[in-house]
């Protein structure tokens, strides 16, 4: 990959003021699952009754066709839950709109691995948050180890070559990076890892589970040395305040180039901000998506310039401009200043300052019911955790460079 | 920046069949279905040539159709050499 976007060339700033329509989005196809995993970035568990209808997810299809989106994230809840799921697949496929979608692993039976396989224009990613069951089914619960690795033999078996494994780094799992790598080899995968963010019930569990800052550190250093062979959906371009910038736009892109669409419609600008505060629109409104994406006064807002706020003046701004929008709202801290993990230590600071106040909670939850109590305790005892993420994936910045070398 | 190949202008180029193209102000994006590889191609000019390559028998051709001024030839190579390197582009006798 020829990383060609480097700090202040136009193409940045093109991506900054926004573009026509998404380079690519992430769909939440239902709040649905199977699992209760206690980062959730989309707190998932019951399906909502008012979902799209297949017939209203084909006209969102068509849509995303005429205006060139390539392909799109497909996530939930579990989205293979849905009973129009292959339909959909299918449809997205014969309409040149590319599918990547996340699963569990629970419903790639030796058949779905085998069509997998066969299709150019989907891919899978896998998610996994441990690389030994102990660390994985802490978080993801249990036997949801064993389900991940046996969807993996399948697509391996199937000669699905390139499958992304995807790992939402943790505290407790940050020091197997070298296993996971393994883990991904093994079945000719490729490793995807990405940020927890405290959104959906991540924001329940984010204290204990977000790595240390030695441990970003440790991150940082292991993504210089292996960043070519692995995909972060840029999601780790705060650490490039380290040093050297990740691949990557090293940018937020919400509403500038990826956004979120959940399963009842809703547009957000990104997969980790489910609140009122980033909701857009609906595409069940006059004007469809389109109009949200092109006209919404949250994405124009998005798309002008940012001052830096708190960080403006910080020597490090251009590198890791002021890092994650959802991180920074969903631990309560002012969206224009540090990131809660920056690698100077402001965003610790802060939090420590923020004393009691109640940081924002999520505007969706469907998580099954079962007191936020009991998750925790249960995160306590079981001393272990992840998230299943899917913000854009593959790192856009692959590519031409016309004279600017 | 690494210093990519460049490719052979006398020779007939195409798009990858699996390769779609989406004009923006600031030249395209381009995104590959089978390797799911994004590219950008950062000039106007530089889509005009891609999508010129089908129709012409070489590269060098399909420049001077897109109006690429003989000094710049060189950075159009470079450019078409990382398209190639990528898989975005290839050769016309080859499938």
């Amino acid at each position: 990959m020829t990383a060609i976007a480097t700090a202040g060339n136009r193409l940045v700033d093109h991506f900054e003021s926004g573009l026509d329509a998404p380079i690519c989005l992430t769909w939440e196809l239902t709040y649905a699952c199977n699992l209760a995993c206690v980062h959730c970035l989309s707190s998932s568990g019951r399906r909502d009754p008012r979902e799209l209808t297949t017939a209203e997810c084909k006209a969102l299809i068509d849509e995303l066709q005429r205006l060139q989106v390539f392909y799109v994230n497909i996530g939930g809840g579990e989205p293979t839950v849905r009973a129009d799921f292959w339909e959909l697949v299918e449809y997205a496929t014969a309409h040149q709109v590319g599918v990547k979608f996340s699963t569990n692993g629970s419903r790639i039976t030796p058949v779905v691995a085998e069509r997998l396989a066969a299709s150019d224009y989907v891919d899978v990613q896998v998610s996994i948050d441990g690389a030994t069951a102990e660390i994985n089914d802490a978080v993801r619960g249990p036997g949801s180890y064993a389900t991940a690795l046996r969807a993996m033999e399948r697509l391996a078996a199937a000669g699905f070559a390139g499958f992304k494994l995807s790992v939402v780094i943790t505290r407790q799992n940050a020091r197997q990076l070298d296993e996971f790598k393994a883990l991904a080899d093994r079945y000719r995968a490729q490793l995807r890892l990405t940020r927890l963010r405290p959104s959906g019930r991540g924001a329940d569990v984010w204290d204990q589970l977000h790595p240390t800052a030695a441990q970003q550190r440790e991150v940082y250093d292991w993504l210089v040395a292996r960043g070519e062979e692995v995909l972060t959906g840029d999601s780790f371009f705060h650490l490039s305040a380290f040093g050297q910038a990740l691949p990557g736009l090293n940018l937020c892109g919400a509403g500038r180039v990826v956004c979120l669409i959940d399963p009842v419609g809703d547009v957000y600008a990104c997969p980790f901000a489910i609140h009122d505060e980033f909701l857009a629109g609906n595409v069940r409104e006059p004007g469809g998506f389109t109009r949200v994406w092109r006209a919404s006064d949250l994405f124009l807002e998005l798309r002008r310039p940012q001052s830096g706020g708190a960080c403006a003046s910080c020597g490090l701004f251009d590198k890791c401009r002021g890092g994650c929008m959802a991180a920074k709202f969903f631990t309560g801290l002012p969206v224009d200043g540090p990131d809660p993990e920056c690698v100077l230590g402001h965003g610790e600071r802060l939090l420590a300052a923020r004393g009691d106040a109640p940081a924002p909670k999520p505007s969706v939850d469907m998580s099954r019911r079962r007191p936020r109590r009991a998750r925790a305790d249960a995160l306590a005892v079981a001393q272990a955790a992840p998230l299943p993420a899917r913000p854009c994936d593959e790192s856009p910045v692959a590519g031409v460079s016309i004279g600017r070398g | 920046m690494t210093v990519a190949a460049v490719i052979d202008l006398d020779q007939g180029w195409r798009l990858d069949r699996q390769v779609a193209l989406r004009p923006e102000p600031f030249g395209a994006l381009a995104y590959h279905f089978g390797t799911r590889r994004l590219s950008f191609l950062k000039s106007r000019v530089l889509l005009d040539v891609v999508e010129r390559l089908e129709q012409h028998s070489s590269a060098r051709e399909a420049c001077r159709a897109a109006g690429v001024a003989a000094d710049q030839l060189p950075r159009y190579e470079q450019a078409l050499g990382i398209l190639a390197e990528a898989g975005m582009i290839r050769p016309k006798d080859q499938r």
